[in-house]
């Protein structure tokens, strides 16, 4: 190996995206001679995908947020909570670690993922002259939180199945639980869909 | 021999970087020089190993699904819910796409991750690779993501903090088997499996 790394592209190679087996590249989809799948040099349409499916998230993000993701009826009221609700009632009702935990997961890191998705797929198709090692290590910071959103998804689930005392107290979920659901289910196959390589693919520019 | 030659290659998935494929002895990885991600890793447990992990997380996850995770009491009424109660109760409130997605994310995805390894990892142990072999471990790599049994553990105790105050809690039998569940988890979903390509395949 040279100093100076090459891709396996422009050394007419390609790895398999399944087991890494590295082979002579073709344009098309060819079956990797190790594992049977599908091997392209890079992720197809990746950047359109991207940005379908993150734009799609971003559209659902606001009914995620404004329609209630829970309504509680007990005998005398019934009241329903948003997300920020939630995060209101645990700082309000003596456990701020646990408000600071669900804004962090509900609200910071939807919000965050999806802006910092979208700034590697400006910088892909801009060629803006980032720090490709910075963007990288973004891109594996939000592969590896994005799940954690799902937290209020599965908290609602579990008082749904919990509270069902007839008369007395029932609660049910909320439209916004499902909004929120596909919220992070959306960014999720955003972030799969897009390739950290295509970074690495366009000519230097030099910084300022 | 222009196989062995591809074969001493690997590249990063993250930069495409090419590399000299480097020899990993178990528990070591090696970082790619361009973009600093991990290029390749040997995980510190054998493929055995990880195996007897899998049939006890398989058992583990039999009593976390047919147990109660937790007692409730209010002024004289009790329930409690296991977990597909939960997805029950959603799927007859109307919300049948929400109980679709928990049901997945914590139950049928880490059951199929689960299921999928013991027959994998029993195929490498007695050295096969059957046809089934690569689509199947193509498929665990797919689904591995949408199981999210960390993530519902710590839902679980979001939950019983926020009913904590309203009633009287006891803690079941699933939510121990929750708990362990999420550790041993852990421990198998740091054995990616496309490692099992480089473990020999006869004697």
């Amino acid at each position: 190996m040279t100093d100076v790394p090459v891709s396996a592209v422009s050394a007419g190679l390609m790895a398999c995206g399944h087991c890494g087996q590295v082979m002579a590249r073709q344009d098309g989809p060819a079956p990797c001679p190790r594992c049977g799948g599908g091997v392209r040099p890079r992720k197809p349409a990746s950047l359109s995908r991207t940005w379908a499916l993150l734009l799609t998230a971003i559209i659902l993000y606001a009914p995620a947020n404004l329609l209630p993701i829970m309504q509680t009826s007990s005998l005398f009221a019934t009241s329903r909570d948003t997300i920020i609700g939630g995060v209101v009632y645990f700082w309000h009702s003596g456990s701020p670690g646990l408000a600071i935990l669900i804004f962090s997961v509900s609200i910071l890191v939807p919000v965050l993922k999806m802006a910092i998705l979208g700034i590697l797929a400006l910088t892909v198709q801009f060629g803006w002259p980032l720090d490709r090692r910075q963007c990288v290590m973004l891109f594996h910071v939000i592969e590896f939180v994005g799940r954690w959103s799902m937290l209020d998804v599965f908290v609602v689930a579990l008082m749904v199945g919990l509270v069902r005392f007839k008369g007395l107290a029932v609660i049910e979920a909320g439209p916004g639980a499902i909004a929120f659901g596909v919220v992070v289910a959306l960014t999720m196959l955003a972030t799969h869909s897009f390739d950290p390589r295509l970074i690495w693919d366009s000519p230097r520019r030099a910084l300022g | 021999m222009v196989a062995s030659v591809m074969d001493q290659l690997c590249a990063c998935p993250h930069c495409d970087a090419l590399h000299r494929r480097p020899p990993l002895r178990r528990g070591e990885k090696a970082l790619c020089v361009r973009c600093g991600s991990t290029l390749a890793r040997r995980h510190r447990l054998a493929p055995d190993q990880v195996l007897a992990l899998v049939v006890a997380a398989v058992m583990v996850f039999a009593i976390a699904n047919a147990f109660p995770i937790v007692d409730l009491r209010i002024q004289g009424l009790h329930g409690g819910t296991t977990l597909f109660g939960a997805v029950a109760a959603l799927w007859s409130d109307g919300r049948q796409p929400m109980a679709v997605l928990v049901c997945a994310t914590t139950q049928a995805f880490p059951l199929l991750d689960l299921a999928s390894m013991l027959a994998l990892l029993l195929a490498v142990s007695r050295r096969r690779r059957p046809g089934w072999f690569g689509p199947l471990l193509r498929a665990v790599q797919e689904l591995r993501p949408w199981g999210m049994v960390e993530v519902f553990m710590l839902g679980v105790v979001v939950s019983l903090v926020k009913l904590s105050g309203m009633a009287h809690i006891l803690p079941g039998m699933a939510l121990w088997a929750f708990a362990l569940l999420t550790v041993l988890m852990a421990a198998i979903l740091s054995f990616h499996p496309h490692q099992l390509w480089d473990e020999p395949d006869h004697d």
